[in-house]
C-alpha cells in the first residue's frame, strides 16, 4: 500500500512537469533584422517617397512662396542651427509642453479617481470631462489670453484645459474596464478600501490610464501650438509655434515648414520616446501585446 | 455566562466552517427570488466536502457567502478566520510575476518583508512549480496558473480553503492531475476544503463527504460520505460506481424542473 502511494505522487510530479513543458511555448524576441525589416524601413520608404514627390513638385509649381524646395528648407535649418536657435525654438516649446503636462497630470490623476469612485462626482461631471474631449483645445485661447494676458501661464492653461480631461478619462475608463474577478479576488486575500484600490484596482486599470496619458499629451502639444501661434509676445521667447507664426508674417515660406516640421518631429519623438515604450512594457507584462 | 463563553471556543475549534439555516433570496424585477433555502452545513477542521449540484443550484452564491463576500438574508455563518477562494478563472493579477502574486497575499496577512521571499519559494515547490517565481502569467498554461492560484490561496494561511470549481476549464488530463496535486496538497496541509462541481466523479474522487444541491431554489437533497481510500483515481471502480448512483439521484432532482 505505501510503495504503491509513493509511486502515484512520484508518477503524478513527472506527470505534471512534462505537462508543464508540452503548454509552455517559448517566445522570444524578434531580432535586429526583424525590427529593421518590419518597423524601420517602411516609415523610411514612406518618408522616401514623400521627398520625391516634392522634389518633382517643385520645379511644377515654380513658386517659392507657395513651396520653396526641399533644399531651401535645409538651409533654413542649417542657417537656424549655425545660429544656435534651432534647439532654443524646440526647447521653449517642449519645456512648455512637458512642464504642462506634468501639471495635467497632478491634476488629471486625482480627478479621474475621484470621477471613477465617487458616483455623485461622476454623474455631476463625468459627462462634462467626456465633453471637454471633443472640444478643440485651441478654442481656450482667446478666453485665457483674456483672463490671464499674454503670457506664460496662459500657455499652461491652455494646456491643461486640453490635457487634464484626457487624462482623467483614460484613468475613469481604465478603472470602469477592470475586471470585477479582480476586485473579488483582491478583497478575499484582505485587500479593501485604500489597500483595494493601491494593490489591485490601480495596477489594474494602467493599460487604460497609459492610453489616457498618450491621448493627454497629443492634446497637449496641440493645444501649445494653438497657443503659441496666437499668442505672439516678445518676452514669450520663440517656440515652434511662434515660429510659425513669424515665417507667415514674414512671407517666408521656408521657414513655415521648417516650424511645421519641428512640429511634427517633436510630436512624434516625444510619443515614441516616452509614451510608446511605455504603453508596450504594460502591454507586454501583461501578455496583452501578443503577435497575431 | 461563563457556558456560552466556554460553549463557544469549543465551537470554533470544532468546526472550520458552520453555516446554520443560510438562505439567500436577490431581488428580481419579478420580486424576491429564494435562491439558497435553509442550508446547514459544517466542515470539520481537515474534512473535504464537495457541494454537488446542477446550475441554478446556487453553488457560487453559497460559496460567496461563506467567503463573507455577501451577506446571507437569514441564518448565520461562522468560520475559523477568513476564508482563502479559489475561482475557475485563475485570477492571477497579470501585472505581477507568478511569485509576486503569491506575495502580495503574503503581504496583505502582514508577513514581514524578508520572510515572504522563502516562504512563496516553499509554496511554489508544494505546487510543483519551482522556477515559476519569476514568470508572468499569460507565460504558465492554464494547468500551471491554477497552481500557482493554489499556492496563492494556500499562502493566506486560512484554515479553510473555499474552491468554486477550479478545474472546470481545465483539459481533461490536467485535471486529473491536479485532482491528484489538490489531494497531496490537503494531505499534507490538513486543511478543511470546500468544493463546488458539477462534475460528479470529480466530487466523489476528492471528497470525504459529497453534499448534493437541489436546483431552484438550491437545498440540501441528499449527502453521502465517500470512504474510498486516498490516493483514488476518477478511473477506480468504487468511484465509478458511487458517482453512478449520486448522478441517478442528481438526474431525479433535475427531471422534477421539467415536470411542470
Amino acid at each position: 500500500m505505501a510503495s504503491t502511494e509513493t509511486t502515484t505522487v512520484k508518477d503524478g510530479g513527472s506527470v505534471e512537469a512534462g505537462l508543464d513543458a508540452l503548454e509552455t511555448t517559448v517566445t522570444g524576441r524578434p531580432t535586429f533584422r526583424q525590427t529593421f525589416v518590419n518597423k524601420i524601413f517602411p516609415p523610411i520608404v514612406a518618408l522616401a517617397v514623400v521627398m520625391v514627390v516634392w522634389l518633382i513638385l517643385t520645379p511644377i509649381v515654380d513658386d517659392p512662396s507657395k513651396l520653396p524646395s526641399p533644399g531651401a528648407v535645409g538651409t533654413e535649418f542649417k542657417n537656424a542651427w549655425l545660429a544656435g536657435d534651432l534647439l532654443g525654438y524646440i526647447w521653449t516649446s517642449v519645456s512648455r509642453g512637458l512642464l504642462g503636462f506634468f501639471f495635467a497630470l497632478l491634476i488629471g490623476t486625482p480627478l479621474g479617481l475621484l470621477v471613477a469612485r465617487v458616483k455623485f462626482v461622476r454623474a455631476a461631471i463625468g459627462p462634462i470631462l467626456s465633453g471637454l474631449q471633443s472640444l478643440p483645445s485651441v478654442a481656450w485661447v482667446p478666453p485665457a489670453v483674456i483672463w490671464l494676458g499674454l503670457n506664460n501661464s496662459m500657455m499652461y492653461a491652455v494646456i491643461l484645459l486640453g490635457a487634464v480631461p484626457s487624462i482623467a478619462n483614460g484613468l475613469v475608463s481604465g478603472v470602469d474596464q477592470v475586471p470585477p474577478l479582480f476586485l473579488r479576488a483582491g478583497r478575499t486575500m484582505g485587500a479593501t478600501g485604500v489597500k483595494g484600490i493601491w494593490h489591485v484596482t490601480l495596477p489594474a486599470a494602467l493599460p487604460g490610464y497609459v492610453a489616457g496619458l498618450k491621448q493627454g499629451w497629443a492634446f497637449s502639444w496641440r493645444s501649445l501650438m494653438a497657443a503659441e501661434i496666437i499668442a505672439q509676445f516678445p518676452d514669450l521667447g520663440v517656440g515652434l509655434g511662434q515660429l510659425l507664426e513669424n515665417g507667415r508674417t514674414n512671407s517666408d515660406m521656408a521657414m513655415v515648414f521648417e516650424a511645421i516640421v519641428l512640429i511634427l518631429f517633436v510630436g512624434i519623438a516625444i510619443d515614441l520616446l516616452i509614451f510608446s515604450p511605455l504603453e508596450r512594457w504594460v502591454l507586454r507584462s501583461r501578455g496583452l501585446l501578443v503577435k497575431s | 455566562m461563563a457556558t456560552t463563553l466556554a460553549k463557544e471556543t469549543t465551537e470554533s475549534v470544532e468546526h472550520a466552517a458552520r453555516l446554520e439555516h443560510v438562505s439567500k433570496s436577490f431581488a428580481t424585477p419579478g420580486g424576491q427570488q429564494l435562491v439558497l433555502d435553509d442550508i446547514t452545513i459544517d466542515v470539520a477542521p481537515g474534512e473535504f466536502v464537495t457541494l454537488l449540484g446542477a446550475s441554478g443550484c446556487g453553488k457560487s452564491t453559497l460559496l460567496n457567502l461563506v467567503a463573507g463576500l455577501d451577506r446571507p438574508t437569514t441564518g448565520s455563518i461562522t468560520t475559523d478566520g477568513r476564508p482563502a477562494l479559489m475561482f475557475q478563472e485563475h485570477a492571477l493579477f497579470p501585472w505581477l510575476t507568478a511569485g509576486k502574486n503569491i506575495e502580495l497575499a503574503l503581504k496583505l496577512r502582514g508577513v514581514p518583508k524578508d520572510e515572504r521571499r522563502g516562504r512563496t519559494e516553499e509554496l511554489l515547490e508544494l505546487v510543483r512549480l519551482p522556477g515559476a517565481y519569476g514568470k508572468r502569467v499569460h507565460e504558465l498554461s492554464g494547468g500551471m496558473r491554477q497552481r500557482v492560484a493554489m499556492a496563492r490561496a494556500l499562502a493566506q494561511e486560512s484554515r479553510i480553503l473555499l474552491m468554486d470549481e477550479p478545474f472546470a476549464a481545465l483539459d481533461a488530463i490536467t485535471r486529473d492531475v491536479l485532482h491528484d496535486e489538490l489531494t497531496r496538497i490537503w494531505g499534507e496541509t490538513g486543511l478543511s476544503v470546500l468544493f463546488v462541481t458539477h462534475n460528479v466523479r470529480e466530487a466523489v474522487r476528492l471528497a470525504q463527504r459529497v453534499i448534493l444541491l437541489s436546483s431552484r431554489p438550491g437545498r440540501i437533497a441528499r449527502e453521502w460520505t465517500v470512504d474510498i481510500p486516498q490516493p483514488r483515481r476518477i478511473e477506480d471502480a468504487p468511484v465509478a460506481e458511487l458517482s453512478l448512483e449520486i448522478t441517478d439521484v442528481l438526474r431525479g432532482e433535475i427531471r422534477r424542473h421539467g415536470q411542470h
